[in-house]
């Protein structure tokens, strides 16, 4: 192993060739399109929309969802393969992925029609379509149960009215899958941009995914066909089977996103001299390092078995808890390790490092923040839930 | 059109060369293998030319066991098959034992024209393109940074690097051998979907005794030439600094450049 490269284990091993091969090509397109322009990005708060098409062109977006429908039909292994490379560039890139793959094109495809599968799933596969997912409202993060949004039959139309915030990709969305209480049930619909009634206003001031659109969407007596009604979603269930999707890939994502601090950590311990030396020959430095690679290499490996349980058919949502969880809160901390380890330097977008950190802030907290895993795995533990 | 495209596996890019002790050979342990980046080009206009005009891209690669991998990866990118020349016989070839292999794999194939890399970024010797259209006894356009195949498939143009940045245009009945440069294309990236199809796609092996070649004529004993020894260049020693006040710098400085580094 050479000291900058992050399978410490030969974990690369574990892996099929073309588990590899998909791994390397996407790890090529990020160093070649996203790491060099991506600090730019940041600053100026511009989503990258141009890799949109290009990642379409690569067929890595809904990379899990059958070949019918325009998609690869490839395995959750390969999904969190893609995700972490995707971060290992920035989490604002790895979001958009998450989102348009596991948020959008999976409820089309697990609870719409066949006609709203045939209509959306090859565009979106491609990248010339863009969804969002509109669960979170302002005042119900972790309880989503409590939504304020409300859909109402009227003749051929349903009726939206309510608002829904934080959500990834809502200016961009050609179109939004939105959850909303329709007789006291949580349904989905999809929401077409430019619907009369539907305004998506876009949140500013974030110190964190700075690259990546994020928006609130509002509905104001929204009429739309009776047919947008995903005909088999329905309870709570429903946006928690799209979750579980986007947190396993977020776990994968997070790994990358630690793995990109650590290699920057490596180099610059060696080139960085104090004291007539590398930094990397002081002790406490070394201790940051071997801390990072070891969380890494646990991260990578609980990751890679959460993906086979689920590609065996046997992964469970607290499954996905705890290597979300794990993996979250394992790169914040090596990103604040790093950022540490860079002095000054770690604070200036001329390093990856201070974007990681802040970017990690927020996959920390959303999809399910760090403590709402926990007490999901307390509950499985105990049998006693916690919440609720 | 049958197309053919050479390649060649190579150590990646930002591999940090270490040469052995005895000076025969580099260190291989640990090393990442990629498709040599000119080769890139070449696939990438094979399948463009494929996508105009139909036809078949056929990749052919000498190289030990792990050139399977690279060879993966052209078919990921979306040519149809590969040709992989394995064999412990092959080991050690130079350019012309590497020509004289490749031309026996390729005879018996069908082919309207054969693009390749102009050189493999490991040796560096650009040489083998030249001998193989020799050995087929047909055309080779070297460098090339624009590719116009005619409709008829009979005939291309092609525009070549010269000197002063300028450009030279050269026609060419086909079959010939086109190197291609960096500017040609732009190589895209394996699709996910051509990664899970290049699996099953077939890579035709060919080891000495399918070659019809003789154990003396490839690799180390069909060599013409017989590497002596690799090194490195000596590491950069460590630069002077002068110090005191200008004049007397100016004066140190005049008299180092003059009795050390002889340069005035």
């Amino acid at each position: 192993m050479t000291s900058e490269t992050t399978d410490f284990l030969l974990i690369d091993e574990m892996l099929s060739d073309e588990e590899r091969m998909v791994r390397d090509t996407v790890r090529g397109f990020v160093d070649e399109k996203v790491i060099p322009t991506i600090a730019d990005d940041f600053e100026q708060a511009e989503a990258p929309m141009h890799l949109v098409r290009e990642m379409g062109e690569m067929g890595i977006i809904g990379a899990t969802l059958p070949q019918e429908y325009g998609c690869p039909g490839s395995s959750y292994v390969v999904y969190g393969l893609i995700q972490q490379e995707l971060e290992r560039g920035d989490s604002g890139i790895r979001s958009f992925n998450s989102v348009q793959s596991s948020l959008v094109m999976y409820p089309i495809c697990e609870y719409g029609s066949e006609e709203q599968k045939r209509h959306w799933l090859p565009g979106l596969a491609r990248g010339e379509k863009i969804g969002c997912f509109g669960l979170t409202e302002a005042d119900h993060g972790s309880d989503p149960g409590g939504m304020k949004t409300r859909a109402v039959k009227d003749g051929a139309s349903y009726v939206l009215n309510g608002s829904k915030m934080w959500i990834t990709n809502g200016n961009v969305a050609d179109v939004a899958v939105v959850w909303a209480k329709l007789d006291g049930e949580v349904r989905g619909f999809l929401v077409e941009k430019g619907t009369p009634g539907f305004t998506a206003n876009l949140i500013k001031h974030k110190m964190s995914l700075r690259a990546s659109v994020t928006s609130e969407l509002v509905f104001e007596d929204c009429r739309i066909p009776a047919e947008n009604l995903l005909p088999k979603s329905g309870g709570l269930r429903s946006p928690l089977g799209c979750l579980d999707k986007a947190r396993y890939g977020i776990a994968w994502g997070a790994t990358g996103s630690a793995m990109a601090c650590y290699e920057a950590s490596v180099r610059y311990a060696k080139e960085r001299t104090q004291f007539d030396k590398p930094i990397g020959s002081f002790q406490l430095v070394q201790r940051k390092l071997a801390l990072m690679l070891t969380e890494i290499t646990a991260a990578q490996l609980l990751n890679l078995r959460v993906g086979r349980l689920k590609d065996e058919g046997k992964g469970r949502h607290q499954h996905t808890s705890m290597a979300k969880m794990n993996a979250t809160s394992k790169a914040l901390e090596i990103a604040r390790m790093a950022r540490d380890l860079h002095g000054a330097n770690g604070i200036s977008l001329e390093y990856p490092i201070i974007r990681h950190m802040n970017n990690l802030e927020s996959v920390h907290t959303y999809e399910g923040t760090y403590d709402i895993h926990l007490l999901i795995l307390g509950h499985e533990i105990t049998g006693i839930p916690a919440f609720r | 059109m049958d197309i053919l495209v050479c390649m060649k596996q190579v150590p990646d890019t930002e591999t940090k060369i270490v040469i052995n002790p005895e000076g025969t050979g580099i260190v291989t342990d640990g090393i990442k293998y990629v498709m040599n980046p000119y080769d890139e080009f070449a696939v990438e206009e094979a399948l463009k030319i494929k996508e105009k005009m139909g036809g078949t891209v056929t990749i052919v690669s000498m190289g030990p066991q792990r050139a399977t991998e690279a060879i993966r990866t052209a078919l990921a990118m979306g040519a149809d098959k590969g040709v992989h020349l394995c064999d412990d016989a092959f080991e050690g070839a130079d350019s012309y034992s590497t020509a004289k292999a490749l031309a026996a794999a390729i005879k018996p194939l069908s082919y309207d024209i054969i693009l390749g890399g102009k050189q493999a970024v490991d040796h560096d010797n650009a040489q083998v393109y030249a001998a193989l259209a020799e050995l087929l006894d047909i055309s080779h356009v070297s460098i090339v940074t624009q590719l116009d195949v005619a409709e008829d498939g009979k005939s291309a143009v092609a525009q070549r690097e010269v000197e002063g940045g300028a450009r030279e245009v050269i026609e060419v009945s086909l079959p010939a051998f086109i190197a291609c440069q960096k500017g040609l294309n732009e190589p895209r990236y394996a699709s996910l979907p051509g990664i899970m199809k290049a699996k099953k796609k077939p890579i035709d092996v060919i080891d000495l005794a399918k070659s019809g070649l003789s154990a003396d004529e490839v690799g180390e004993k069909g060599a013409k030439l017989k590497i002596r020894k690799f090194f490195l260049p000596p590491e950069r020693e460590a630069g002077k600094i002068l110090e005191g006040e200008p004049e007397e710098l100016a004066t140190q400085l005049v008299k180092l450049l003059r009795e050390e580094a002889k340069a005035i």
